[in-house]
């Protein structure tokens, strides 16, 4: 067996040194995890040097060093945010008992399994990415590829700890089939349906850390305001990396957009077919693909009405987005909320109770949340004078979970019969076509300041660095 | 009175909503896919494959069905439609706004339909098979609990799972808690976790635990599924080819107090608060060949009075709550009754002969467990022989009329053949036996008067009554009896008649309709499962149960 110089190998802020419990668990899990990195982490890239961000405490100075690191030898750790003192549940039936240090027996059931799931779809985009680096627009992106993966590893960690440290030989259980399950392999998926499909092009990808990213982020934020202590501290920390997944997606599709303008004001054509054969992605399908992955996404938060969400939120182990800053009872009992149903092929807004909604209401936040970087794509649009306008579609497109699924219903909200949806999904969602042509961008552009035609440049580099800068060293 | 429509138990496979049934060859196939909308009341959505009252009636509707219009099909498989869920078992909100009334009449019949599935296995040669494609939790596993075999997916999520007791502080009653010691020989200690383990087992422990006997990758599922049926099949005894019967819909005119189907007739007395059941003898010609017996199908005398007996019971159970008191009644010829015994025993191993038996088996079964009292009425113009008879010794208590004056008008019973053992309790014992403890001389006795006429005195001297009062006394004493018996705590009776029905050697489904069903109907009435703050009442509402800590 391995032995590991903890503080060295792994970075933490737990007292790892110390923790004959975690020593154990890891000197296992810490070697197959590496196994399942050469296996499933980027593709043919284990030799490459990566200028990676890599955190090494939670203080400001400590959470992002930057420096060439092989990604194998990258130092995940395991960070919690700075206790609280005396910190207390503020919401649900435990309100104002003190927040729990160890696992209540009563609510191990449902904490492992919320930490499972959000565990497993961490290992997860990194399988679904895995060959992006094959067809990276440039070095700058090839980079922040492997950023977001080595951070979504550090976040399997930061997840794994949690299940070593408080659950036992069930924990243990658990974090060894977090490595054993595979993204879209049929015999052995991942817990969550959206985390088994591929991530075939750049374009998904920027649209996956978008919209999919930030699910992670309300996802994370509900968590950190879990009454179990080292569920809430680990999830802020995490919430500090998800920002530059969301960052990179953002940027990406801007940067995409920024593209197309220039393109379309050199040619004074909006025809996609024109665009097109000058190698860049017209907005109709940026608008299709943002469909996809806004519909997808949405599905994530879960069901409209959930037992499940009313128990978790109850029970304190799950609560709102910024719970913190709100200013109701915080029990919610007694109180309602309106969630749209389909009925005689009307869409019709219903009460139910509000803990029952709960998911209904993080999906609502997050709407509001992920149209601001669709304004923000906008003016770019704007800016360059040409007249369109990205959207993000209506809740009820294009859902498969809930009281919507089932029923079709367009980008702009209206219910649609199967033929006309049949008729009309491919100009609302990208098409094969679609797919083949942005598919068919996608060559390796590698040399440094260099950038694939379909995307511009950034304004800045990472770090302060510039644009053209060795970001990675294929040895 | 119940103020809600009353439950018809008749359907067919073009009314279904939550089951699709597929034929292949001799592979049945009864994929689940529960309608959330159509659940048999309002106030709940049947999700993720949870069922109720309606997704049970169909249920048994199907497996009828497969019985009889499908000789062929000696495997049935049960999966679902559903990604990742098989059954997550009954309507917990559904369970949450029942009566207690009507949540113990749910699970009875539940309880007799996967009876149903194990009784089929063993006297008829057909074999279920539950595919489990997805998570399996409480009645959904129960359900696969019934079945001959188990093969749970392998996905590294799908889990089998009895959670009532962390989840909903009741037990997994429907048969759960007793299969999976009585039948599958789970350690108890791993039982223990098992059933206290909201999320469950899955995969290789599974297996190991012998909770499932297989388990298969997603891409081999169906093919192992499919293997395992087949292999199924074939120590199956049932035909490769046959007629099939077609269940045509039952004849019945529902009237405010009264049902009429061809062959029973139920009249009910509100005012006293019994019913009166009485069954007809066959009358005419009756087929005595096979191909008879086919050209006949449904109409054929046993089959169509075992539907008609088996629907007036469940109508009467669930739709007539107080009317505590059942007197069964006959009018006939006993000949032709034992005639049309003769032709049963003749033909038994035929298949649609051993199916009949196996309905009319199932039928007199839920008599037994049926929570009314059953007084049997033997008086002029009756013919309580051979299969009528099993009615008389189902019942608590049965009184025949002595005519000592008039011989010839004197009502008799005859004891056939088909009560030696060919309509076994589920205790496997013939009610005889029951009666009388298995002992060999009373039984010897009626042995040699088999086949005799027996008058009052007679029937009473062997045993096989329990009073014998003359026509002076006859209207008093059985008026009273039965006045006093409706007078009498139905809940103490119900409790006094199955300590006394099943008075002899238990076994699984004894302990799965005393046992279990006791405790759970204790469970049931306890404000720690449906107080304002019980488990069950509060369940799924983000609620936390508030328990009364004291064991009692």
């Amino acid at each position: 067996m391995s032995t590991i110089n903890y503080s060295e190998k792994i970075p933490n802020n737990v007292n790892l040194a110390e923790d004959r419990t975690l020593q154990r668990a890891l000197e296992q899990w810490q070697p197959n995890y590496l196994r399942w990195w050469d296996d499933m982490g980027p593709d043919g890239s284990q030799n490459f040097d990566v200028y990676l961000r890599t955190a090494v405490s939670v203080d400001p100075q400590g959470w992002a060093q930057f420096g060439a690191v092989k990604m194998p030898d990258y130092r995940w750790g395991i960070f919690l945010n700075q206790a609280e003192q005396d910190r207390k549940i503020h919401f649900g039936d435990h309100l104002g008992e003190d927040a729990w240090q160890d696992v209540p027996g009563e609510h191990r059931a449902n904490l492992r399994r919320i930490i499972v799931t959000q565990g497993d779809t961490e290992p997860a985009s990194v399988e679904q990415q895995r060959h992006l680096g094959l067809t990276c627009p440039s070095q700058y992106d090839l980079r922040n590829l492997f950023q977001v993966n080595v951070e979504e590893g550090r976040h399997l960690w930061a997840m794994v700890y949690l299940l070593h440290k408080y659950f036992g030989r069930d924990g243990r259980e658990e974090g060894e089939a977090l490595l054993e399950r595979r993204s879209g392999q049929q015999d052995n998926p991942r817990i969550l349906q959206a985390f088994n499909e591929p991530t075939p092009d750049w374009l998904s990808f920027f649209m996956f850390t978008y919209f999919t990213d930030r699910d992670g982020k309300f996802q994370l934020c509900a968590l950190a305001e879990s009454s179990f202590d080292p569920l809430a501290r680990t999830t802020k920390f995490m919430l500090t990396e998800e920002a530059h997944h969301m960052f990179v997606g953002e940027s990406g599709v801007s940067r995409i957009i920024q593209r197309t303008c220039a393109a379309m004001n050199e040619l004074r054509t909006d025809d996609p077919q024109k665009l097109r054969a000058a190698g860049v992605i017209d907005l109709p399908t940026l608008q299709r693909y943002l469909n996809f992955h806004f519909s997808v996404t949405i599905d994530l938060f879960g069901s409209d009405e959930s037992s499940n969400a009313a128990t978790f939120y109850s029970s304190g182990l799950k609560g709102r987005f910024e719970e913190g800053k709100r200013t109701d009872d915080h029990r919610l009992k007694g109180q309602v909320y309106r969630v749209l149903n389909a009925k005689d092929g009307q869409l019709i807004e219903r009460e139910v109770p509000m803990l029952n909604a709960l998911n209904e209401v993080l999906r609502d936040d997050y709407i509001r949340d992920s149209i601001g970087g669709v304004e923000r794509w906008n003016r770019v649009i704007e800016k360059a004078g040409i007249p369109f306008r990205l959207k993000t579609p209506h809740k009820a497109f294009h859902r498969n979970i809930g009281a919507l699924a089932g029923v079709k219903v367009s980008p702009d909200g209206q219910v649609v019969s199967d033929a006309e949806w049949a008729a009309r999904v491919d100009q609302w969602l990208p098409s094969v076509n679609d797919r083949a042509f942005v598919a068919s961008l996608m060559g390796r552009v590698v040399e440094p300041g260099k950038f694939a035609n379909w995307i511009a440049p950034p304004v800045m580099g990472i770090n302060r660095q510039p644009v053209d800068f060795e970001y990675v060293r294929f040895n | 009175m119940s103020t809600s429509p009353q439950v018809d138990y008749q359907t067919d496979p073009s009314r279904y909503r939550h089951w699709k049934l597929t034929f292949a060859g001799p592979v049945a196939t009864l994929t689940a896919d529960f309608d959330e909308n159509g659940g048999l009341r309002p106030g709940y959505k049947l999700k993720l494959n949870s069922y109720d009252l309606g997704v049970d009636i169909e249920l048994h509707d199907a497996v009828n069905r497969i019985r009889f219009e499908h000789p062929e099909v000696h495997t049935v498989v049960l999966t679902s439609a559903r990604e990742k869920v098989f059954c997550s078992g009954a309507n917990i909100f559904m369970l949450g706004v029942s009566s207690h009334a009507w949540k113990v009449n749910f699970c009875k019949f539940t309880n007799e339909t996967r009876n149903g599935l194990e009784d089929s296995s063993s006297h008829s040669g057909l074999k279920f098979l539950a595919a489990v494609n997805g998570a399996c939790a409480g009645g959904g596993y129960e359900l696969a609990l019934a079945c001959d075999e188990i093969i749970l997916v392998d996905d590294r999520s799908s889990a089998v799972s009895l959670p009532e007791v962390p989840l909903l502080g009741v037990l997994p009653g429907t048969g759960g808690l007793t299969r999976v010691t009585d039948k599958r020989h789970v350690r108890h200690d791993l039982a223990d976790i098992f059933c206290t383990t909201s999320e469950g087992v899955r995969g290789q422990k599974a297996k190991d635990w012998r909770l499932v006997d297989d388990i298969a990758k997603p891409a081999q599922f169906a093919a192992r599924v499919q293997e395992r049926a087949l292999q199924l099949a074939a120590l199956s005894d049932r035909p490769a080819a046959g007629t099939p019967v077609l269940l045509a819909p039952i004849e019945r005119q529902i009237e405010a107090d009264a049902l009429h189907y061809s062959h029973v007739t139920v009249d009910i007395h509100r005012a006293g608060r019994s019913a009166v059941f009485t069954l007809k003898a066959p009358t005419g010609a009756q087929p005595d060949t096979i191909s008879a017996i086919e050209a006949a199908g449904a109409a054929w005398y046993p089959l169509a009075l075992a539907r008609e007996l088996d629907d007036a019971i469940l109508s009467m159970r669930t739709n007539e709550l107080d009317i505590g008191v059942w007197l069964i009644k006959t009018a006939g010829e006993a000949a032709a009754v034992l005639a049309t015994d003769a032709v049963l025993l003749a033909h038994q191993n035929h298949w649609l002969v051993r199916e009949t038996i196996g309905l009319l088996r199932r039928t007199l079964a839920r008599l037994d467990v049926s929570s009314r009292s059953l007084f049997a009425l033997i008086e002029p113009g009756s013919c309580f022989a051979g299969t009528f008879l099993e009615l008389a010794l189902a019942c608590d208590r049965s009184y025949q009329l002595s005519l000592p004056d008039e011989p010839e008008r004197a009502p008799a019973l005859t004891v056939g053949e088909m009560n030696f053992g060919a309509l076994p309790m589920v205790t496997g014992q013939s009610r005889l036996q029951r009666r009388f403890y298995g002992e060999s001389a009373p039984l010897e006795a009626i042995r040699s008067h088999a086949g005799k006429a027996l008058d009052a005195d007679a029937a009473m001297a062997l045993g096989l009554i329990t009073s014998n009062p003359d026509d002076i006394d006859w209207d008093d004493e059985t008026r009273i009896a039965i006045e006093e018996r409706v007078s009498m705590s139905p809940d103490a009776l119900t409790g006094l008649e199955a300590n006394l029905r099943f008075n002899g050697p238990e076994n699984m489904f004894t302990r799965i309709f005393g046992r279990l069903t006791a405790w759970q109907n204790w469970i049931f009435q306890r404000p720690n499962a449906v107080g304002e703050k019980g488990a069950l009442k509060v369940y799924g509402k983000g609620e936390r149960a508030a328990f009364d800590w004291n064991r009692v």
